[in-house]
C-alpha cells in the first residue's frame, strides 16, 4: 500500500481526503462542516438528495442519488445542470479594462470583441499558472469567472495591479449555474429564444425564465452547453425551472470532474499551477499572438524560452490498459524503469468505458502511443500515452 | 450460513462452513458511489485482522479493504472483475471480496452484530 487509499470509514467523514472532488482543487479545503460556506442553491440540492462535501471551502454537490455514472452519461447524451455557484466571478468596467488585466495573463483581452468570451491563464512572474478563468466582453464591462480555490488570490492580484480609476467589482451576490450536453439548447430554448443565436464562446446579456442573465455558450464538459450567471436571490426558482424542462437532470461535482478529464480539460490545482508553464500544459494557445510578438506578460522570459527550445515535460493524455484506475500522484516510468513524470488527474470514465488520466511525462515520452509504466499500489499498470480529449468535443460552432 | 458480522471499517464477514466470505456493507458501497475497479489479493496470502488486503476503487477513488479476522486467503470472487458493480447492487451477496480460512473462528464472534453496526453507522453520521 503506498498510503494513498483510505479506510471505507473515512467516507463517515463525508469522503476521504484524496477524493477526487475534495482535494481536487489543490487549495486549502475546509476540513469541518462550521467552516464551509454555502451556496444559493445548497437548500435545493438537499431536497433533491444530494451527497454534500467540501469543496475549496464549499459544502458542494458530488452527486445526487442517481449516481457519478447516470448523472454523467446523461449529460452526455441530454442535458446536466451543475451548481458551480462556489467559482468566483467578477466585473471590471471603465477605460483601459482590457490593458490593466493584460498585465496579469498572457491572453489577448484587448482584442475580444463585445458579445465573446475567452479561456485565459493568469501567468507568475516565473512562468507558472497562477490560476486559469474565463473573461468575457459585455460591451460596457468584462465579466471574469474564476476558480473557487483561487477567487481570493486572484482577485487580490487583479486589484493591486489596477490602475486609479479602475475597480473590480466582485460579485458574490450571483449564482452560476451550467447547463451542458447535447439537448442544453433545446431545453433552454423555450425559457430563453434568443439563446439559439448564440455561438460557441459567445456570451450575451438576456432574461431567462424572467431573471436577468449573463450567459455564455460554454462549459467544462466537451458538450454543446451554456454557464449561467443569475442573482442569488433568484437562482433556485431558476434552477428548479431549468430542472422542470424535459431531458434536465442535476449532475454533481463528480460527473463534472469525470467529464471534463474526458474533454481533456485541465484542473487547477491538479493540472496546472504555479509550478506548470502555460506551455508544459500544452495551453499554449490561450496566449494571443500580439502578446507573443511583444512578450509583455508575467513569466514572459520562460515561455518565450520554451516555445523556443521546447518545454522539458508535457501534459499528455494516458490510457490504463485493463480496468484499474491510476490517480493523481501516480509515479510514471518508461519502459526501462525510469521515472519520467506524474499522473495528475486520473479517474474512470464512464463514457469512455475505461481509466483514463493526464499527467507530465519527459518530452521524448510525450508521444502518442508511447508504452509507460503507472505505479499504482506497488505495481506496475501498462499505460499508453493517448491523445486529448479521450471523447470528441461537441461544442456548437 | 450464518449471521454477518460487522467491523467499524464497514467491511462484513459470513462463517460459511470452513471458510469467511468477506465483502463490504450496503452503507459502504452507497458512500463509495459506482464501483468501477477492485484489486484483490493472492490466494494463499496470511493476512492478520486489521491487515489491507484488497482496494476498492469507485469513481471518485480509491479505499482499502482491511481482514476482518486472521486467516489464510483460499477464494478471491473473480466475478468483480468483469463486473465490480455486482458490489453496488448485491453488497452482501453476489458481490463478496474473498473468501478466506479462520486462523480463529472466534475471532469473528468479537465483532458487531447487525444491531450494533446499524447503531455505530447511526453514530457516524
Amino acid at each position: 500500500m503506498d498510503g494513498r487509499t483510505e479506510s471505507l470509514r473515512s467516507w463517515d467523514r463525508g469522503g476521504p481526503r484524496n477524493e477526487t472532488a475534495a482535494t481536487a482543487a489543490g487549495g486549502p479545503v475546509a476540513e469541518t462542516d462550521q467552516a464551509l460556506l454555502e451556496t444559493p442553491l445548497a437548500a435545493l440540492h438537499r431536497a433533491l438528495g444530494a451527497r454534500m462535501v467540501p469543496f475549496a471551502g464549499h459544502a458542494m454537490p458530488v452527486q445526487y442519488p442517481a449516481g457519478i455514472i447516470a448523472e454523467h452519461l446523461h449529460c452526455r447524451s441530454a442535458a446536466a445542470l451543475f451548481d458551480v455557484s462556489h467559482m468566483g466571478q467578477a466585473e471590471l468596467a471603465g477605460d483601459g479594462a482590457a490593458a490593466a488585466l493584460e498585465a496579469l495573463t498572457p491572453a489577448d483581452i484587448r482584442g475580444l470583441k463585445p458579445g465573446r468570451q475567452r479561456y485565459g491563464l493568469l501567468t507568475t512572474m516565473l512562468g507558472g499558472v497562477f490560476d486559469d478563468f474565463m473573461v468575457a466582453n459585455l460591451g460596457n464591462r468584462l465579466h471574469l469567472v474564476v476558480n473557487a480555490s483561487r477567487k481570493e488570490q486572484d482577485f487580490a492580484l487583479m486589484e493591486a495591479a489596477l490602475p486609479a480609476g479602475l475597480r473590480l467589482r466582485r460579485l458574490p451576490d450571483r449564482a452560476l449555474v451550467a447547463l451542458q450536453g447535447p439537448k442544453a439548447a433545446e431545453a433552454i430554448a423555450p425559457l430563453a429564444p434568443d439563446l439559439a443565436a448564440l455561438s460557441f464562446m459567445g456570451v450575451t446579456e438576456t432574461v431567462v425564465a424572467g431573471v436577468p442573465a449573463v450567459v455564455s455558450r460554454s462549459g467544462y464538459t466537451g458538450e454543446d452547453g451554456f454557464e449561467i450567471s443569475v442573482p442569488a436571490e433568484q437562482a433556485e426558482a431558476f434552477a428548479r425551472a431549468l430542472l422542470a424542462q424535459p431531458g434536465v437532470q442535476p449532475a454533481g461535482l463528480g460527473a463534472r470532474d469525470s467529464l471534463r478529464l474526458e474533454a481533456g480539460l485541465c484542473l487547477y490545482g491538479n493540472d496546472i499551477d504555479e509550478t506548470t508553464s502555460p506551455v508544459e500544459a500544452a495551453l499554449t494557445w490561450t496566449i494571443g499572438k500580439r502578446r507573443r510578438m511583444a512578450w509583455d506578460f508575467p513569466g514572459a522570459e520562460r515561455v518565450r524560452e520554451e516555445l523556443a527550445n521546447g518545454p522539458k515535460r508535457l501534459r499528455v493524455g494516458l490510457r490504463p490498459e485493463g480496468r484499474q484506475p491510476a490517480r493523481a500522484h501516480t509515479e510514471i516510468q518508461a519502459a526501462d524503469g525510469r521515472p519520467v513524470g506524474e499522473v495528475t488527474s486520473g479517474g474512470f470514465g464512464p463514457s469512455l468505458g475505461g481509466p483514463m488520466a493526464m499527467g507530465y511525462v519527459t518530452r521524448a515520452e510525450a508521444e502518442d502511443g508511447t508504452a509507460l509504466s503507472l505505479m499504482v499500489r506497488g505495481k506496475a499498470l501498462p499505460a499508453r500515452v493517448a491523445p486529448l480529449p479521450f471523447i470528441p468535443h461537441r461544442y456548437a460552432r | 450460513m450464518s449471521e454477518l458480522k460487522f467491523t467499524k471499517d464497514h467491511e462484513w464477514v459470513r462463517l460459511d462452513g470452513d471458510a469467511a466470505v468477506i465483502g463490504i456493507t450496503d452503507h459502504a458501497q452507497n458512500a463509495l458511489g459506482d464501483v468501477v475497479f477492485v484489486d484483490l489479493p493472492e490466494i494463499g496470502r496470511e493476512v492478520a485482522a486489521g491487515e489491507a488486503c484488497a482496494v476498492v476503487e469507485s469513481v471518485k477513488a480509491a479505499s482499502d479493504i482491511y481482514a476482518p479476522i486472521s486467516g489464510r486467503i483460499v477464494e478471491v470472487n473473480s466475478a468483480l472483475g468483469e463486473d465490480p458493480g455486482l458490489i453496488n447492487r448485491e453488497p452482501t451477496g453476489e458481490g463478496w471480496f474473498f473468501k478466506l480460512e479462520p486462523k480463529d473462528p472466534s475471532e469473528a464472534a468479537a465483532l458487531m452484530d447487525e444491531g450494533a453496526y446499524a447503531a455505530f453507522v447511526e453514530s457516524q453520521s
